[in-house]
């Protein structure tokens, strides 16, 4: 009866966590991992990947805009959700997620952008006509003093607040680790490691979207893509993904080693419900291949074309391979039973509430925010457009 | 025996006032109670349990328990020599109609074992609330406030003992109250009202005369899942290690 | 003086945060439950609608209050610990009102094996029978009472 193999505690056949539980990590994977690159050229002074700073930027904001879209379809009662606001819990782990939301939101990414754009927008409410100038005047929060001497005093705040980002990016994706890792009645999430596999992970997936996205966008408009920059951006991937995949070995490693009361239900979860998804998708498709692949590309030398088509294949691989890995994180840490005697199965649903279509929505909608982000605040100018079209 | 109401209320004039308040369900019904005079938990006589499902069906009627999810349950456990550590469990529809019959060649033990909320002192449930839509009473009880909880099921993932779920009409969570709207009156859960045998047996700690004193003196007593340091506190006699 | 005034647009978008923080403090002061925090971080009215939810068990003590001369037959019977709801089921509106409610005559047929089918999975020590072959299709109150169960006769059991 509905799929269950062995004993599960009667209420644990139906799985309370759906799909959309696993999207809700995987975006603010993404948002904390495209903010970390773009703060690698404010900080960290990697001017060959500025072509991507501000697509980065753009790329966090319209992920971090649809992260709690799954959460709330997902609540029995999405009403209720400001409570988490009104009388967060000390004691639980999710209870901040509404404030570490909101200040990744509003004081480090809002602000960030609107500092970075803030000449554009001023000159822009000036240029535009009708609603458009209305939108841009609204954005200028009334201020169009873009002397020199404040744009130098942006700059200056601009660095104080990507400082200030990079830790706000772990938080905001380390937490959502601990949400996971903190669960001591499941030996499949608790782990102190987790935290850190998700910062790693989600650097891993930022980066590898934003540069698929920089690929993809200069195709569409037609401009050369600057290989300096895709280059670096790929050689940071390739690093963080060996941090991230040793991490994850560690653990997988440490758990067969130490083969606690839990690890004989696990490892044959491993090895027959999630074998697909764990072992062929994330690991082999999503992690070694990708892994591969880059290493080519940073021992060999290899022609423009054909480093082109391989960082599109191993970014792409990269963002499925992060993503099976927050479903077998999600869903893998309910299929088998806290009595560690049986296992269940997970359907995923078609037309309810947490289903397929509104998952694929969900997962599209972020491309649809960043499409109307960067007409309204376009990450390049002509200027950069010809310095890509000169290449280096 | 045909008693009208008239009759009853003349014949026995404080039963019938008691029991209409508690049928009423009015906080003043229980004028004498003191939350913090108890400390709520239960004693589970698992030589006692004979596998017949009369506590799941009441808690069902007491409590209207969605078909498929459960607030008390039955296990039937078999137990080989050979494999001490993993027994084979059962548990059709909790229990709630009682237990295939199994043919005598079948070697190993058997023996059943209710579950329902540990109403744990240190609850993992009540921790990761986000919101403090669940809580622990002042009296010892775990409980989930309805119509503040959200439904993130957060608490159904921190139960190591699979005792919660998500109500599938009211999208909240929910789970055993220890019949609270029964013991706050005098009475005892709808479970142990209903078992023939004895094996459940309402108890409070902060009542020097209530016999789970002199008991756990005199048995060997355990909780589930001791290594989870959850504070449980609904007590198992001759709980079996392959128990989990 | 200049620096303050090129710094005056990060002071509007500062302001903005200010409206922003005492505008939730006052929505907070509105939407919090009154009763929030009174014994611990939750709702304390929610423990007293929790109590009153209604009770569809009567207990054995309702019952006894009425029915002593079963409440007599049953002591010191092997049924004497079995409550009368145990069998009879949930009771409580025919304790609140007796008129309204009857309760229906039960069939012993299907309520004695509910307890006393053999299994082997049962404790050795509790009474257990074929029903098959225990009594020849004959049914159980015919020899035993189920209020006081054990044979007329000087039963063995």
């Amino acid at each position: 009866m509905n799929g269950v193999e062995g004993f599960m505690y009667p209420n644990e056949v139906e799985l309370v966590w759906s799909v959309l539980i696993v999207l809700y990590p995987y975006i603010t994977g993404l948002v904390a991992g495209a903010f970390i690159l773009a703060s690698l050229e404010r900080v960290f002074r990697v001017d060959a990947v500025k072509p991507t700073y501000r697509l980065a930027l753009l790329t966090a904001l319209s992920f971090l805009l649809v992260a709690p879209l799954p959460l709330q379809l997902h609540l029995g009662h999405p009403e209720r959700s400001p409570e988490m606001y009104f009388t967060p819990h000390s004691t639980s782990a999710m209870a901040m997620f509404g404030y570490v939301y909101l200040w990744y939101l509003m004081a480090v990414l809002v602000f960030e952008i609107w500092l970075d754009y803030r000449r554009d927008i001023v000159l822009r409410a000036r240029r535009e006509r009708g609603l458009l100038r209305l939108i841009y005047k609204v954005m200028t929060l009334g201020s169009d003093n873009i002397s020199e001497r404040s744009l130098h005093i942006d700059e200056r705040v601009g660095w104080v607040v990507t400082l200030i980002g990079i830790p706000s990016a772990f938080l905001l994706h380390g937490y959502v680790g601990f949400i996971f890792g903190s669960i001591k009645a499941n030996p499949w999430w608790s782990s102190p490691l987790m935290p850190v596999v998700f910062i790693f992970s989600a650097m891993v997936s930022g980066i590898a979207c934003v540069m698929v996205i920089y690929m993809a966008t200069s195709k569409l408009r037609g401009t050369t893509i600057d290989m300096g920059c895709v280059d670096t951006i790929a050689m940071y991937l390739f690093y963080t993904f060996i941090i991230d995949f040793s991490l994850e070995m560690l653990d997988l490693i440490h758990r067969i080693y130490e083969a606690d009361e839990s690890f004989r239900s696990l490892n044959f979860m491993v090895h027959t419900k999630l074998y697909f998804s764990h072992i062929v998708v994330q690991i082999g498709l999503g992690t070694l291949t990708p892994l591969v692949l880059l290493a080519i590309t940073q021992v060999t030398k290899l022609s423009e074309m054909a480093r082109k088509r391989i960082y599109a294949l191993a970014g792409a691989l990269t963002l499925i391979g992060i993503f099976a890995m927050r479903w077998n994180v999600v869903i893998g840490g309910q299929l088998f039973s806290k009595s560690f005697l049986g296992y269940t199965t997970y359907k995923v649903g078609m037309v309810t509430r947490e289903g397929l279509p509104v998952a694929i929505a969900l997962t599209l909608l972020p491309l649809l925010f960043l499409w109307v982000l960067v007409k309204l605040l376009p990450p390049w100018d002509d200027a950069s457009a010809a310095h890509g079209a000169t290449g280096d | 025996m045909n008693l009208s109401r008239r009759q009853l209320m003349i014949l026995l004039p404080a039963a019938a006032i008691a029991w209409e308040h508690v049928l009423a369900g009015t906080p003043e019904a229980a004028p004498n109670y003191t939350m913090s005079e108890h400390w709520w938990s239960m004693l589970i006589d698992i030589p006692k349990c004979i596998g017949c499902g009369n506590c799941v069906r009441a808690c069902q009627a007491e409590n209207d328990v969605p078909d498929g999810r459960f607030r008390t349950w039955v296990e039937r456990y078999h137990v080989s020599d050979e494999n001490m550590m993993y027994p084979e469990v059962i548990s059709p529809d909790g229990g709630k109609e009682g237990f295939p019959s199994v043919a005598k060649e079948d070697a190993g033990k058997y023996f059943f074992v209710p579950k329902l909320c540990n109403h744990c002192a240190d609850s993992p449930c009540t921790q990761v609330c986000p919101v403090g839509a669940t809580f622990i009473s002042p009296d010892g009880v775990v409980l989930v406030d309805q119509k503040y909880c959200m439904g993130c099921a957060y608490c159904v993932q921190a139960c190591p003992y699979g005792c919660r779920y998500i109500h599938p009409e009211k999208k909240v969570a929910d789970k055993c109250t220890l019949c609270y709207h029964r013991i706050t009156k005098g009475l005892t859960t709808a479970c142990c009202e209903a078992c023939p045998t004895g094996a459940r047996q309402l108890v409070d700690l902060k009542n020097p005369n209530d016999p789970i004193h002199e008991f756990l003196r005199t048995h060997a007593v355990q909780v589930l899942k001791p290594q989870m340091a959850t504070g449980a506190k609904v007590f198992y006699n001759e709980l079996d290690g392959s128990v989990r | 003086m200049s620096a303050f005034r090129d710094a005056g647009h990060l002071l509007r978008f500062a302001g903005l945060f200010v409206l922003a923080f005492i505008i939730f403090l006052v929505v907070r002061k509105f939407v919090v439950p009154k009763s929030f925090g009174e014994y611990g971080h939750y709702r304390g009215a929610a423990i007293g609608e929790i109590a009153a939810h209604p009770a569809h068990f009567a207990g054995h003590q309702a019952c006894e209050a009425c029915h002593a001369d079963i409440a007599d037959e049953k002591k010191g019977g092997k049924h004497a610990h079995v409550n009368c709801e145990a069998c009879h089921g949930p009771l409580g509106k025919h304790a609140d009102d007796p008129a309204s409610v009857t309760p229906a005559k039960l069939d012993t047929a299907v309520l004695c094996v509910r307890c006393h089918a053999a299994s082997v999975a049962k404790p050795k020590n509790f009474p257990q029978v074929d029903a098959a072959d225990h009594a020849n299709g004959v049914p159980c109150e015919t020899c035993h009472k189920p209020h006081n169960p054990a044979l007329e006769a000087g039963g063995a059991k």
